[in-house]
């Protein structure tokens, strides 16, 4: 590790702090009320959730439209976990969103390895008729609660912990990404002959981003889970999984800093138009077609917004102008 | 001992037999041209040779191993590297990380290392990072590292395409058309790059061409089929008067 990089780290979580510091204190203070801060960690949900999408869509290259199915799963694992068990807080929060991640990565598996043959709108078919699969049996199951919903469930969850749950899962996902793994899941998306004809072994590096993509998608509702304290199955629609698929179209497929600047966007959208809600869904349409005559490849396209570089620029500018 | 050699392969698509009966047999340092008209099955061939289809009739033999049922990437693993018709590049990346793909198999780090930013990972990352940008310094292209791959000039995504073949450390080389689309300039400067590529990593090529300038000037053996048969094998010269090729391919 050579120092540059170390500096980078520090740089990088000193900003991390800071912009933890300040929410934190305008929690306090009551600048941000309870009201905004309900939002803001609902934003981080969706930050998790749309970027564990953008992996299999984004990077991958897969059309996947049942995370909400993966969210799900992982929310009523972890909260059936934390009911039964009787631990400290944050023993069962983290045994209990590491388990909602494993198991909703299983189910990724079971159906990621017969899906990931097909391609395109009939991967995207099969994916969302899984996700109406689970919807529809946890309403009909009768340890999850049925159409009543899960009720009980503690609440773990406050801006604190979903901080750092996102901050711990994007860097993740750009951990991952750059790395060879990460390479091998980007080389399927461009050319999946050429990748294989270079020694990638395509069909276990799809199946592999796809997992992990569900793996994430559980541990956010997970969180969901432990925020909102009851879980009612109604809420993990089709249209929930469209949802996060805007929010990745918006922020740019395979831009993981474009998915949390649309996420938070979206998420703040959301309440403003919790009183017309049968226009919500004609206005995400609305803007999507608007993004797409004037930013085809979303807000962020492919790019990444990086704190370093914008340092280096800045520090760059004041020595040119110290130097005149 | 022969790298790559095939015994009567044949190749069935429904009721239309593509290829039949091809036996060929490439050994250590030879240039081989594969050629023949459109549709003659070439690149079938090709597809057969590299895994991408599992042969319905006969053996595929690289070393001594038969290889009918194995995979593209793990063919690839085996000393196979092969380029495509129409250019396949990986467009939307750099050219050092087109290149960087094709060192994947040579890697060896978990996920959990790749994740903690372990030694194993440092170490692997530098390692083919030297790698890549000595690969492309041999073919001038070290100040394009971080150009998108599609926005190089035709002729270099070609040459990209070689190299990144090269990358995945082949002992015998597949070229699909390797001059299609190029300006008699630049057809040369490939022939060059061929002779070269033979000299430096000792590879054996076997290349699909119709740029006969090309095929007469650097083969050693071509062989010619048609239908899916073979019509002829030989030097160039035996090739250039044998009345067979010249019916159904050269032309009077």
């Amino acid at each position: 590790m050579d120092k540059k990089v170390i500096s980078g780290y520090i740089k990088n979580i000193t900003a991390i702090m800071v912009v933890y510091a300040i929410i934190f204190y305008l929690i306090q203070i009551k600048v941000i009320n309870n009201y905004y801060n309900g939002i803001l960690i609902l934003a981080g949900i969706y930050i998790i959730v749309a970027a564990s999408l953008n992996l299999a869509t984004g990077y991958l290259g897969q059309l996947a439209l049942g995370h909400a199915g993966f969210m799900a799963i992982g929310a009523y694992t972890a909260a059936l976990f934390a009911i039964a068990v009787d631990l400290p807080k944050y023993v069962e929060l983290v045994a209990g969103l590491i388990l909602g991640g494993v198991v909703a990565g299983i189910f990724g598996l079971i159906i990621g390895i017969p899906a990931l043959r097909l391609r395109g709108d009939y991967l995207g078919i099969v994916t969302l008729g899984f996700g109406e699969i689970i919807r529809i049996a946890l309403l009909n199951l009768s340890f999850t609660g049925g159409a009543a919903g899960l009720k009980g469930i503690p609440r773990y969850v406050n801006f604190t912990e979903i901080y750092f749950l996102v901050v711990l899962v994007i860097a993740f996902l750009f951990a991952f990404i750059r790395s060879r793994h990460g390479r091998a899941i980007l080389s399927i998306k461009e050319d999946e002959i050429a990748a294989e004809s270079v020694g990638i072994p395509t069909t276990f590096y799809k199946v592999y981003g796809f997992v992990v993509s569900a793996f994430i998608a559980g541990v956010g509702g997970g969180a969901l889970g432990f925020y909102q304290r009851i879980l009612d199955p109604k809420k993990f629609n089709f249209m929930f999984s469209v949802e996060f698929f805007i929010i990745v179209v918006l922020g740019g497929m395979g831009s993981i800093t474009g998915t949390i600047l649309a996420a938070l966007a979206l998420a703040f959208i959301n309440e403003f138009l919790y009183s017309i809600d049968e226009l919500r869904l004609v206005i995400y349409a609305l803007t999507l077609i608007i993004l797409m005559i004037f930013k085809s490849d979303g807000l962020l396209g492919r790019k990444e917004f990086s704190l370093i570089k914008l340092l280096n620029r800045f520090s760059k500018k004041t020595k040119i102008e110290n130097a005149d | 001992m022969s790298l790559l050699k095939t015994e009567h392969i044949g190749m069935t698509f429904g009721g239309l037999k593509a290829v039949s009966d091809f036996s060929i047999e490439i050994n250590e340092n030879e240039l081989v041209g594969l050629i023949g008209p459109n549709g003659a099955g070439k690149t079938t061939i090709f597809n057969m040779l590299t895994g991408v289809y599992a042969p319905t009739e006969g053996k595929v033999f690289l070393g001594e191993t038969v290889v009918n049922k194995k995979k593209p990437y793990q063919i690839v693993t085996m000393g196979l590297g092969r380029t495509f018709q129409n250019i396949r590049l990986f467009k939307e990346l750099s050219v050092i990380d087109n290149i960087k793909i094709a060192f994947h198999k040579d890697m060896s780090y978990s996920t959990v290392s790749a994740v903690f930013r372990g030694k194993k990972y440092w170490k692997e990352e530098k390692e083919i990072d030297i790698k890549a940008r000595e690969l492309l310094g041999l073919f001038n292209m070290e100040e394009d590292a971080n150009v998108l791959s599609s926005n190089l000039p035709y002729g270099k995504q070609r040459k990209l395409e070689i190299c990144r073949a090269l990358a995945t450390n082949p002992k015998l080389l597949l070229l699909d058309e390797p001059a299609a689309g190029m300006n008699p300039q630049e057809t040369k400067e490939l022939m060059e790059t061929i002779a070269f590529i033979r000299e430096k990593f000792k590879v054996s090529i076997l290349l699909i061409e119709h740029d006969m300038s090309l095929v007469m000037g650097i083969c050693e053996r071509i062989i010619v089929i048609d239908y899916g048969r073979v019509i002829a094998a030989g030097t160039p010269d035996e090739i250039k008067s044998n009345e067979k090729v010249i019916g159904a391919y050269l032309g009077q």
